[in-house]
């Protein structure tokens, strides 16, 4: 062992360790596990616990144990230094240091303030007897199940959405629940007057009382001391004794919480209702960060978990001195984590001037749903009994799209009906556990919800990683979301679609790579890596792929193929079946084959002793249980184009007879559809891209569910865009009706580039254009005559460089790839003698 | 006559790829990675069989082609929160040839 001299390293210092903070240091240990010698201080003797299933906990649904989201051998095998059950008593910020109130002291080169909120004691005679808590801890938790225990009456001051959580939690343990509120209706923060009428209603039919508009004058101790009343009043009334007393053995406060901030205050730190930071969670001293509920960002003080998440993730990567993220503030949803209760609510749901609303409303079906649009944009809502789009809408909310073209069918939500693989259902709530949710991976519902707890997941992503769920086809993400939202409550918020990086290896979204490949000419996936200090050594197989596709659709001339960016499918140029074998399939141009053909085929699955030949769903015929190093043989004596059944790539043109032969027909459908394939084969695109031409209105062909569907008519042709077939059933917009075929192959082809410039990889055209909008594409395609033409002039540019790969590989490209290399006799080196020399010869 | 066995010239398998090496009874994945180290390990999958060689190569890891699940290459075990191993087998390069023990 050579002795080397170990380099001090910078120290991290962290006051608070609950949700916020160590959420924060997860996400820095992600980027630079080695950067800190860090210490984590906390007030309260547990590890880190998931503080917003405290409610399921209190109506014994779970257990503390259930909710630890860091054990204290999480700390030890990060090298953190932890100190329980120390609360901080000053921060020395001339010496740097941080003093508990027991004397420990730590040193800091960074410190981070994550010290919470405070819940707010209402200033009443007698808010500091036995038996008046707040709801805040694991203590404040117990305490409740200990008086449940003991005695009858509970009163709890505030309906919002803690006191609310916090009174169904002690009806179900057994006690006499009163609910007591200053203002007229309940979480008025979150709802509307109606849906809180809906609220209270089957609040009550759960067995809770409710008193509206009251205000708490005082508390009165009993004989033994111990809280033993209430005294209320009618909260605009002025007048004394115009109250009256309710028996209460236990208060529990939820009136608010109040940012924690009494240590930064003394230390001088700049505080206004929270420590003010800027959007690198920057507080005024430059060596203190501050996270969670204890800060106030842009005059906003955060109190739910989603925020506190964004936050720690932009603080971490400042920690971690990458400095290229920024806060800009959060939009949050509500949902209330009440058994049986279906809730949810974002944005302002009141409106006001300017403001539309659409609403819904079935009383006695107890369903009330209101979304606030302004300027085409939704602002807000509130859904009650079916919250089934909540995540849709929030979403919509968030990325501020624009939902003119949505209007009319908005209020019913995301169209489900076509979903397949989870067998219709679309409300996640009332699922028995045992309910297949994810129809590829086989997930049941209770297996979902055990993982959320179990593991403490938070994201879609983190449901993906630890289940399968949603993560193959992904029809049944609205469900997963549903069942991640009830489980965790506002603690999940989708991710706002526009600002996502492109996978865990960057920062930088799908736009900032496409846009920096352009304009920085970047030739190579290295060296887009290195331009875009990209985190990993070679990308990951979500990144890699997506950036081949960019690099080849921005440079067709220039750039070269990198096969092992490619998908196993696209590299070698067939799809790969369940036990290893592939599949082939030779281009049959708009579904006409020859008798010549159709015997070349009977041939090859002859020769190759291929286990099925099958017609498939795209018009041709594939053969099945291939082996790969036959691939090339086979290719050989087939003598036809790659059909690109296996790429995001053009696949087949599909059509009808057409007017050559259906009585019905007023349209070539047929000579058409081939003209398309001829065109546009060996078009890569984002994801697979499929066409199909119908001669007539009756529309045999299916048009209108493709990626480019053209219908027939008298007078010429339609064209319709972004169908899909698939995993959900999307009927096509219409784009525009044109006379000629090749008006169709210029306004189908400009069409098709606009899709492959713009779209994120592995989007389909119907993601596309929900994302950029019909209006968008109508401009580029329809309104403006002198893009559309360059658009198709890029697409032929780029189609003339491609070659057919079958023959590529025929003549020898890539040969090593279809070759195993094979050893007999295994026997002969196997002998045990030889394992001596063997071991000398690796050391 | 030793237990390893030349596979190929170090050449023959692509950065970022792999070669597949039969032995007459099973199928063996050899990979390079983008600094030329070396690993073999069974062609199948712990998680449902799929051939591991036929999967994206990063870093130290491959994805499998079926489902994704990645094998860490230097130890053949499924990165979290997949389970599962894969038999892993030495491997190593003299003078820009790779040599494989199957013993």
């Amino acid at each position: 062992m050579t002795h080397t001299t170990k380099l001090k390293k910078t120290r991290l210092t962290v006051i608070g360790n609950g949700m916020a903070g160590i959420r924060t240091l997860e996400e820095l240990l992600k980027l630079a596990p080695d950067m800190y010698d860090i210490t984590v201080f906390g007030a309260e003797p547990h590890g880190n616990y998931n503080r917003i299933l405290l409610s399921p906990v209190l109506a014994g649904e779970m257990t503390i144990k259930d909710i630890m989201l860091n054990d204290v051998d999480w700390y030890a095998q990060n090298g953190i230094t932890l100190h329980l059950g120390k609360k901080i008593a000053q921060i020395d910020r001339v010496r740097r240091k941080v003093i508990a109130v027991d004397g420990t002291e730590t040193d800091y080169d960074r410190l981070l303030l994550a010290t919470g909120s405070n819940p707010v004691m209402l200033p009443v005679p007698g808010n500091d007897l036995p038996g008046v808590i707040a709801y805040r801890d694991i203590k404040d938790t117990d305490e409740m199940i200990e008086a449940a225990a003991h005695y009858r009456h509970a009163v709890v001051i505030g309906g919002g959405l803690l006191g609310l959580e916090a009174a169904n939690g002690l009806k179900l343990r057994g006690m006499d629940v009163t609910v007591v509120h200053l203002m007229p209706w309940l979480m008025e923060r979150q709802l509307d007057r109606t849906a809180a009428g809906l609220l209270q209603k089957s609040l009550e039919a759960k067995g809770l009382k409710f008193l509206l508009g009251k205000q708490t004058v005082g508390l009165i101790a009993g004989e033994s001391g111990r809280v033993c009343a209430i005294k209320l009043k009618p909260a605009l009334s002025n007048v004394e004794g115009d109250g009256e007393t309710l028996p209460a053995d236990l208060v529990v406060m939820a009136v608010g919480i109040r940012p924690s901030t009494e240590l930064a205050e003394a230390a001088g730190l700049h505080c206004n209702r929270g420590v003010v930071v800027n959007d690198t969670l920057q507080t005024y001293d430059p060596r203190i960060y501050a996270v969670g509920e204890c800060v106030s960002h842009r005059g906003i003080a955060y109190g739910l978990v989603a925020p506190l998440f964004e936050q720690a993730k932009v603080c971490a990567n400042h920690l971690a001195q990458f400095g290229i993220s920024r806060y800009t503030g959060s939009v949050t949803s509500t949902k209330l984590k009440v058994t049986g209760i279906d809730l949810f609510s974002a944005g302002d749901f009141i409106g006001g001037e300017g403001a539309e609303e659409i609403v819904l409303s079935d009383p006695a079906g107890g369903v009330y749903k209101k979304l606030v649009i302004k300027d085409d944009k939704i602002v807000g809502g509130v859904l009650y009994g079916d919250t089934t789009d909540g995540s849709w809408y929030f979403q919509l909310l968030r990325n501020g799209q624009n939902i003119r073209e949505l209007r009319n069918h908005l209020m019913f939500g995301q169209n489900h009906l076509g979903n397949a693989g989870h067998q219709g259902r679309s409300s996640a709530a009332d699922l028995p556990d045992d309910f297949e949710v994810c129809g590829c991976n086989g997930v049941c519902k209770g297996t979902i919800v055990k993982s959320i707890k179990e593991q403490g997941l938070f994201t879609l992503e983190d449901v993906r990683k630890h289940t399968r769920a949603s993560s193959s086809c992904g029809s049944c993400t609205g469900l997963v979301e549903q069942i991640l939202s009830s489980v965790v409550g506002g603690a999940y918020a989708p991710q706002d679609a526009s600002k996502k990086p492109m996978c865990g290896c960057t920062e930088y979204t799908h736009e900032d790579v496409r846009r920096a490949i352009r304009k920085h000419r970047l030739l190579s996936i290295p060296e887009t890596m290195r331009f875009m200090e990209w985190k990993t050594p070679n990308g990951c197989p979500s990144c890699r792929p997506a950036l081949n596709y960019y690099l080849m659709c921005a440079f067709p001339h220039e750039v070269q193929d990198d096969p092992r960016s490619r998908f196993i499918n696209e590299r070698v140029h067939a799809n790969i079946q369940k036990d290893g074998s592939y599949s082939v399939l030779p281009r049959m141009y708009g579904g006409v084959t020859t008798p010549a053909e159709l015997r070349r085929i009977a041939d090859v699955a002859e020769k190759y002793r291929v286990p099925a030949v099958k017609v498939t769903g795209g018009q041709r015929i594939g053969l099945l249980g291939v082996k790969k190093d036959e691939l090339p043989g086979i290719w050989r004596d087939l003598g036809m184009p790659s059909g690109h059944a296996y790429g995001k790539a053009l696949r087949t043109v599909k059509t009808c007879v057409g007017s050559e032969w259906c009585r019905f027909g007023v349209q070539d459908s047929t000579a058409l559809g081939i003209l398309l394939e001829k065109t546009f084969e060996r078009m890569w695109t984002p994801h697979k891209t499929k066409l199909a031409v119908s001669g007539c209105p009756r529309n045999c062909a299916e048009a209108t569910i493709k990626d480019v569907g053209i219908v027939g008519v008298d007078s010429g042709w339609e064209i319709y865009i972004a169908g899909n077939g698939g995993i959900k059933a999307e009927v096509c917009e219409f784009l525009v009706k044109v006379g000629t075929q090749q008006e169709v192959l210029e306004y189908a082809g400009a069409f098709m580039q606009l899709y492959r410039e713009e779209a994120h990889y592995l989007d389909r055209t119907v993601h596309f254009v929900q994302r950029a909008g019909l209006d968008h594409v109508k401009r580029r395609i329809v309104e403006d005559a002198a893009g559309r033409r360059a658009l198709y002039a890029r697409l032929l540019d780029a189609l003339s460089v491609e070659k057919d790969p079958w023959a590529e590989r025929v003549a020898g490209v890539e040969a090593r790839e279809f070759s195993t290399i094979r050893f007999f006799d295994k026997h002969e080196t196997k002998e045990k003698d030889n394992e001596q020399l063997a071991e000398s010869l690796s050391a | 006559m030793s237990n390893w066995l030349k596979v190929c010239p170090l050449e023959d398998i692509p950065r970022l790829g792999s070669r597949v090496v039969n032995n007459g009874d099973i199928d063996i994945a050899v990979f390079r990675n983008a600094v030329d180290e070396v690993f073999a390990v069974d062609d199948r999958c712990p998680h449902k069989g799929g051939p591991l060689s036929q999967g994206i190569v990063f870093d130290r890891r491959v994805a499998c082609p079926l489902h994704g699940t990645t094998i860490h290459l230097d130890t053949g075990e499924a990165a979290a929160p997949d389970k599962g191993c894969t038999h892993k087998y030495r491997v190593r390069v003299d003078k820009g040839d790779v040599y494989l023990n199957l013993g």
